[in-house]
């Protein structure tokens, strides 16, 4: 109960990021609408350059995917045909790579979210006091979020490289030379060394919201629990967690959804290979269109894409909200 | 904690900071090393400080690949998205905020929506579209894209802001005779500076490291963006680090540059803007 009315109040941790005042805001939209008050049609004129483009290159593209979904159109010919669900049956109908894609969506997606949401929390808790010492590691800890992902690629690509790379240098360094891998060679094992560079790119931002969830915590609160004894674990499950939720579920949800779209990343690390071991489905669909010229089959991929990222969203909300009421 | 003997967890604390800190800085200084260091001395020795430092790394960069065309292309692109982004968000914004009812949340509703849209399903009907209008392989093509994809995350933070701002403000501005353009130029963009500082970050970052535009659309070196020229180079220099890393150096530094001098506002900027998309 308690946690609910707190979560009502501080839903929106990142506003404090936008630099907005909360501010008065009187709603009284009601009581103008009396005495045939219209809207100024001048006031539409603002929206004409934004309603061009928008339309036209977000809007209309998006629809136009499922209807390239139903063709076998290969992006070059001027003729293709109508297949029907043809491309849908395809996909579902034993594609391996297709398969292997969505499993290493899936596979990249948990570990990012496991991995960075329990590291910038963790960051978070131990850098939430505003400290020189705390302020100066959150900047550098954020840092590598200003990088390009192609720079963060190839930075990473040095630390993994089999022969000379960082990670195996320092292994046989410190005696763990029996540890040493071929890391993106690895075929089965790629996916997770890629999803630690995103999570090394992305868990310091993810930290700040969590500062920023954690600060709107009073401190009255630590320490009622604190007088009544509680432990540190205790103190965390029962107080922390369920009022850091509104945190915990933006940084999942973004998460989730920077995993799915992490191409960038992928693409300029590995370009999906070896064999389709780093292939997800951002990079599948561009592979499908742009280096085999299935236009017709890509965006049937690209439907079923944004199907997937709906449907992982709503449940990754559902666990969410489950998880911070069960304390 | 004001105590602080050192406690067990005190000290797991420090070396889990500092762990991960060191996590942080070894690759980046590691990869800042080898920019200056030849091919041989980064395999002698890909961890010791260089030597004999030299510069011949940025020298190839500028003689034998297109960095600099690259750089200017981003600095173009950039700058022009960014600025074209906001103008048209905060039109945009500035009228979804004021036309009241329905009709406002509908076309709020309307642009919300292309925050669901991962850009991997409009991108091959776009790289149609493009192609069928020769913008591909233009600049101009992708400052365009770039509005088109960014404008909502924009328009759905300043409208959010705009919304915050008390009405009277607004009648007040109509009753002294101020005309719509007018309110909106001295009432909401001052008003509105910050979202706006944060916004702008937001977009610099993003416009500036995309990849996936130039990718799709730019295939002339001599148009691409330093994202796309990196990539490029990688397939040229595959296993020279040096000149690979001095790419990436020069492509950083702009924006590493921008983060030491307005840290606060970067942080601020790409996390609210982030959280959005």
């Amino acid at each position: 109960m308690t946690s609910d009315t707190v979560q009502g109040e501080t839903a929106a941790p990142p506003r404090s990021l936008t630099f907005t005042e909360p501010g008065p805001e009187p709603r009284r939209k009601r009581r103008r609408r009396q005495a045939g008050r219209r809207n100024d049609p001048r006031l539409f004129l603002f929206l004409v350059p934004a309603a061009v483009i928008y339309p036209w290159l977000v809007l209309w593209p998006t629809v136009q995917a499922v209807r390239f979904s139903l063709t076998d159109w290969d992006g070059l010919s001027t003729t293709f045909n109508e297949v029907g669900l043809g491309n849908y049956r395809r996909l579902f109908g034993g594609d391996s790579v297709f398969t292997q894609a969505v499993g290493n969506s899936f596979k990249f997606m948990l570990a990012v979210v496991i991995g960075q949401t329990t590291l910038s929390l963790v960051l978070a808790l131990a850098l939430q006091r505003n400290t020189r010492t705390n302020i100066a590691l959150r900047a550098l800890y954020f840092f590598p979020t200003v990088l390009s992902s192609v720079s963060v690629a190839f930075v990473w690509s040095f630390v993994y490289d089999p022969t000379f790379g960082l990670a195996n240098t320092l292994l046989s360094a410190v005696g763990l030379g029996s540890w040493q891998q071929p890391w993106l060679g690895d075929q089965s094992l790629a996916i997770y060394y890629l999803a630690i560079v995103q999570i090394w790119f992305h868990a310091g931002q993810m930290m700040v919201v969590y500062i920023a969830g954690l600060q709107t915590i009073p401190p009255e609160l630590y320490e009622a629990v604190d007088l009544d004894g509680a432990t540190r674990w205790q103190r965390f499950r029962y107080l922390t967690w369920p009022l850091v939720a509104p945190a915990t579920a933006i940084v999942v949800a973004y998460t989730t959804i920077q995993s799915f779209k992490a191409f960038d990343l992928i693409y300029a690390s590995t370009g999906g290979g070896p064999n389709h071991a780093t292939e997800i489905l951002s990079t599948l669909i561009y592979n499908s269109a742009f280096r085999t010229f299935e236009f017709g089959y890509a965006a049937a991929q690209s439907v079923i894409f944004v199907l997937v990222v709906a449907l992982v969203t709503v449940v990754q909300r559902r666990a969410v909200a489950l998880s911070s009421r069960g304390g | 904690m004001a105590l602080a003997a050192p406690s067990v967890r005190g000290v797991a604390r420090t070396v889990g900071l500092t762990v991960y800190a060191l996590i942080i800085l070894v690759p980046l200084t590691v990869v800042l090393f080898t920019t200056l260091k030849t091919s041989p001395q980064m395999y002698a020795s890909p961890f010791g400080l260089p030597t004999t430092p030299t510069l011949d790394n940025f020298g190839e960069l500028l003689n034998g690949g297109q960095l600099g065309t690259s750089l200017l292309n981003s600095v173009v692109v950039t700058l022009s998205s960014v600025v074209l982004t906001l103008l048209v968000s905060s039109w945009a914004a500035y009228g979804i905020a004021r036309i009241h009812g329905w009709t406002g949340i509908v076309v709020f509703g309307v642009f919300a929506l292309g925050l669901a849209v991962p850009a991997q399903v409009a991108m091959i009907p776009q790289y149609v579209i493009f192609k069928q209008i020769g913008l591909t392989n233009s600049l101009l093509g992708l400052i365009l894209i770039n509005i088109a994809v960014t404008c909502p995350v924009a328009i759905f933070i300043l409208t959010g802001f705009l919304k915050t701002l008390p009405n009277e403000l607004f009648e007040a501005a109509e009753i002294d005779g101020a005309g719509q353009w007018r309110t909106y130029r001295s009432i909401a963009l001052p008003l509105a500076k910050p979202s706006f500082a944060a916004v702008a970050i937001f977009l610099f970052v993003m416009h500036w490291n995309d990849l996936l535009y130039p990718l799709l659309f730019i295939t002339d070196p001599s148009k691409a963006t330093l994202p796309k020229a990196l990539l490029d180079f990688k397939g040229e220099y595959t296993t020279n680090y040096p000149v690979l890393f001095a790419g990436v150096l020069v492509a950083s530094a702009p924006m590493v540059i921008a983060y030491v001098f307005l840290q606060r506002y970067f942080v601020a900027g790409i996390t609210a803007g982030a959280t959005k998309c």
